[in-house]
């Protein structure tokens, strides 16, 4: 009995200890996986990552497969037909040639500016810090707040036809005309430069002193200084303030809709003019494939600059 | 010998006049630059102190629309001016004491506002110092997504918003706008940049002396972010205090709206009003920067580098 006893222990023990190497195998990979002891750092990850994952993750993957069934009742799946259809729609593809052209002209428009502006507070001129201030205000200034002044300018009897009747241009309604992207632009540009500036301010001065001044002493030009050295450097930040800018272009929809409301002239019409209207008549189909559509869109443009800036500013350390 | 001399100098204060008129170019053009910048600001302000119908006569042609009748004096032309005729407090006092749309409105924005800076600010603060402290692939993962995210323009991002508020049944109250708001990762990345800088030799160190995880986030990483989370407020707040696409897509009542949607609605006949609720609308905003410029450029600075 006892020796039975003493065997039946024996194995409990042995089975233990298998048991106990087998935790320490899947501990360690565990930890390969989620790289550390404490439990604290993830009890303070929770609350944020609930929430992302609530708000934003959850839902999107919903919508993927919304995008991909013909009504969220019947819930036939058929496939890629939403992304055609929407593709076939007309309103949408106004929407996305114009928010398109108006992303390709002013983002590199913001990104050149705000370098030269950042270049020009970098020349030791006197009254930096004021400069500095007062490049960044309009970035602080609520849209809804300066739209009444943008109306007197851009107004057909405002200040801006006043000033060009002096020189003999014809009055036109610029917020009613195919030059409304022009104002739009002006006003993006107003906005945003001063933040990408500050950007760009502080990657000239991390640009090591020393290389400028061996390249100097080498006889380097400015030109070559710029194309060769400090474009390197900046390289990551061109990146940044590209995909910021980016970004902050689709947000002139605010600019559009404060001036011109929701039904604007043909140029102005942007992506999210479109979506509000297709919100009103809460068409999950059109709405779901649109914005998985512009999801992708975004994923291969910011993932091509990516790739683009590694390959630039290969050689320097960032 | 000395004649070389003598032309070389001569050269090197020519460069140096260059030089100096180069500067000076310089200098009227950042100006010039400047006061393009700050112009629509000052110009709402000064005209935030006109009497209505000194708006009226000067911007009639520009926003009236017959309504208007033969009551006030309509000149044809535009007038653009800096300085009011006559400094008048009225428009203050009427939107301040007559008309409580405003204030409603405003205060709307407020309550909006307010809840997402606090909010976002406090889970991003943890989030980031669990960024900053972690190691492994699976952080790698959830940084990269909430990168993804952030990414995201709110066409993309405002089609799940709606869904999720449409299951909880919180369309179309604030909480629609407020909850999305809160765990937007903007917050967290910027913030977990920052943390990421603390040496860990501190962290070690704190940890011999015999401090917990929560006393190394409360009392060292906390206060070395201070200024950080003093800029990440300001951005937020700037960024919520402008909404105008998550009002109109998850609001559908009106009265609802935060002044910075309810603004572009004002009707034609208080024109003279707009002007200084508009200014009202951006002192919180001014106020911010005017006291935490710094802080924000530094911030500003911090966030550069998506990789970083």
């Amino acid at each position: 009995m006892q020796n039975f006893a003493d065997f039946v222990g024996y194995r409990k023990v042995r089975e233990g200890r298998f048991a106990v190497l087998l935790m320490k195998n899947k501990k360690k990979k565990l930890k390969k996986i989620l790289g550390n002891d404490s439990v604290f750092p993830y009890l303070c990850l929770a609350p944020s990552l609930i929430g992302v994952l609530i708000f934003f993750i959850v839902p999107f993957i919903v919508i993927i497969y919304y995008s991909m069934v013909d009504n969220p009742i019947n819930k036939d799946f058929v496939f890629l037909e939403n992304y055609i259809n929407i593709l076939k729609n007309t309103a949408f593809r106004k929407a996305a040639m114009n928010t398109l052209t108006f992303s390709l002209i002013s983002v590199p428009l913001a990104v050149i500016l705000s370098m030269l502006l950042a270049m020009l507070l970098d020349c030791k001129i006197p009254f930096v810090s004021q400069f500095r201030t007062s490049f960044l205000c309009p970035m602080m200034v609520p849209v809804a707040s300066v739209v009444l002044i943008w109306q007197v300018i851009f107004h057909y009897n405002g200040v801006l036809n006043d000033f060009l009747s002096h020189f003999g241009i014809d009055k036109i309604d610029w917020l009613k005309s195919p030059k409304g992207q022009i104002v739009i632009l002006a006003l993006f540009l107003w906005k945003n430069l001063g933040y990408n500036m500050i950007l760009f301010l502080s990657a000239l001065n991390n640009i090591p002193k020393d290389v400028i001044e061996v390249a100097t002493l080498e006889g380097a030009g400015a030109f070559y200084k710029f194309f060769r050295i400090k474009l390197r450097y900046l390289s990551p930040t061109i990146l940044f303030v590209t995909v910021l800018s980016l970004i902050n272009s689709f947000k002139v929809f605010r600019e559009v809709y404060l001036l011109t409301g929701d039904y604007p002239y043909d140029s102005l019409y942007m992506l999210q003019h479109f979506m509000n209207n297709t919100f009103r008549n809460i068409d999950y189909q059109k709405l779901s494939s649109a914005a998985i559509l512009m999801a992708i869109v975004m994923v291969i443009i910011i993932g091509a600059l990516f790739i683009a800036e590694n390959k630039f500013g290969e050689d320097v350390e960032g | 010998m000395i004649r070389s001399k003598t032309a070389s100098k001569a050269r090197l204060s020519l460069s140096r006049k260059k030089q100096k008129l180069v500067m000076a170019v310089l200098t009227l053009f950042a100006a010039a630059a400047a006061i393009v910048f700050l112009l629509p600001t000052v110009l709402t302000i000064a005209n935030s102190f006109m009497s209505a119908s000194e708006i009226n006569a000067n911007y009639g042609a520009v926003f009236a629309k017959n309504e208007q009748g033969g009551k006030t004096f309509i000149s044809e032309k535009i007038n653009l001016k800096f300085i009011p005729d006559m400094v008048s407090f009225s428009q203050y006092y009427t939107v301040l004491f007559k008309s409580p749309d405003y204030l409603l409105k405003f205060w709307n924005s407020v309550i909006l506002v307010v809840p997402i800076v606090i909010f976002q600010l406090g889970t991003a603060a943890l989030a980031a110092y669990a960024f900053a402290r972690l190691k492994g692939r699976l952080k790698e993962i959830i940084f990269f997504v909430y990168i993804i995210v952030m990414l995201m323009p709110y066409q993309v991002t405002l089609v799940p918003n709606y869904l999720v508020s449409d299951w909880l049944g919180i369309l179309n109250t604030r909480w629609a706008i407020i909850l999305p708001g809160i765990f937007t990762p903007f917050a967290v990345f910027l913030l977990s940049k920052i943390m990421r800088r603390i040496p860990n030799s501190l962290i070690e160190a704190a940890k011999l002396d015999g401090a917990g995880e929560l006393q190394i986030f409360m009392y060292i990483c906390l206060p070395l972010c201070k200024s950080a989370l003093y800029s990440v407020a300001i951005l937020v707040f700037i960024d919520y205090w402008n909404m105008v696409e998550q009002p109109l897509i998850l609001l559908s009542d009106t009265d609802l709206y935060p002044l910075s949607v309810f603004l572009s609605q004002i009707n034609t006949g208080e024109i003279g009003l707009a002007f200084a609720v508009a200014t009202i609308y951006m002192i919180p905003t001014l106020l911010m920067f005017l006291y935490g410029e710094d802080y924000l450029v530094e911030g500003i600075a911090y966030s550069g580098g998506i990789k970083g």
